[in-house]
């Protein structure tokens, strides 16, 4: 284990990370009034999360059938309006049930 | 979650206690991964207490297990978390007046996307007091959901294991499909990084580029087209 390699890593992301929330905090008083940097800021969030899930999703489990139901259960159950919690947990069962279906049928 | 009455820090830890329920099971989920990637759990514990981001925490996880430079983690990490900047900013404006300069830098630590909604809907200035304790319960549920995850991950058998890697990305969906449900510009944001990201996963020469550069770019194309095509209005914030 590298862990001088660990320590750098951790830093750099802990410090990246607070320097995204506190200069606007601290510096700027006044409201962005650019219309693109606002746009543009707004759509990230949206852009980075689904960039981030697609495809990796049907990567995430034992194997891609079972990953492919966990993203359909998740998607109906978001496309529900249910939170974080009801969403990921909804997911991880049914994974579960589809992993342990396809052991009992292979 | 809308009472009346003054900010105190009693009732931000009390505002704090659902946010803290749903961050224990996906820290949970991140003290696994970082355990189940052959790093001990005193650095998962560590990577949580000092970030206190989820989406961040995952993808600097998966370039320090693939042996990513940090420079990617570095820009990674930033584009990532480029959304915080925005609430930050919403919440200068939104913060007592008489907040000091240590204060200002303490309470920016305590900005994610739950903290930072909560905050918004409270009755006109947010004062320190009661922020502390908004920001407090949840931070202590990150952190103690990563440990029982990382903890856990040893004991719990292979079967539930990997069905809880998918855990991260139901929550993401669970973040992205409502907005996008409600507003165009949202679902085709949505749509094109899925689509351009997919591209680059499955494209041969485009995949030998790492996942961190692949969100990045997904994210600066996706983003920068959407805010020229569908620019947002004033008062309408997504």
């Amino acid at each position: 284990m590298n862990y001088p390699r660990i320590f750098l890593c951790i830093f750099i992301m802990a410090a990246v990370t607070y320097l995204t929330r506190m200069p606007p905090l601290v510096i700027f008083k006044k409201k962005i009034t650019n219309r693109f940097v606002k746009s543009f800021l707004a759509y990230v969030p949206y852009a980075v999360l689904s960039a981030m899930t697609f495809p990796e999703i049907l990567y995430s489990t034992g194997n891609m059938v079972s990953a492919v139901f966990g993203l359909l259960a998740a998607l109906l159950l978001a496309y529900k309006g249910k939170g974080l919690l009801t969403v990921a947990v909804g997911a991880v069962a049914v994974v579960f049930v589809v992993e342990q279906v396809m052991q009992f049928i292979c | 979650m809308q009472e009346k009455g003054k900010l105190t820090f009693q009732k931000g830890i009390r505002d704090g206690l659902p946010i803290c329920l749903g961050y224990v099971s996906v820290s949970f989920a991140f003290g696994m991964a970082v355990v189940s990637g052959g790093m001990p759990a005193w650095v998962a514990v560590l990577i949580s207490m000092t970030n206190l981001t989820s989406a961040g925490q995952f993808a600097g996880l998966d370039i320090i297990l693939n042996g990513g430079m940090y420079l990617e983690l570095a820009v990674t990490t930033f584009v990532i978390n480029i959304r915080y900047m925005l609430m930050s900013l919403s919440l200068a404006q939104k913060v007592d007046g008489a907040m000091t300069l240590l204060q200002r830098c303490a309470v920016s630590f305590g900005v994610t996307d739950e903290i930072f909604a909560v905050a918004m809907q409270q009755k006109g200035e947010v004062n320190t007091r009661y922020f502390a304790g908004l920001m407090l319960t949840p931070y202590i549920g990150w952190a103690a959901g990563t440990l029982a995850g990382a903890t856990a991950a040893g004991i719990l058998p292979l079967s539930v294991r990997t069905a809880l890697g998918i855990a991260i990305y139901g929550m993401f969906i669970a973040i992205i499909i409502p907005p996008a449900s409600k507003s165009k510009p949202v679902a085709i944001v949505v749509g094109m990084a899925a689509a351009l990201s997919c591209i680059f996963r499955w494209t041969p020469v485009l995949c030998q580029i790492s996942s961190g550069w692949v969100i990045i770019i997904c994210a600066v194309v996706v983003s920068a087209l959407a805010a020229l095509r569908y620019p947002v209005r004033e008062e309408e914030e997504t």
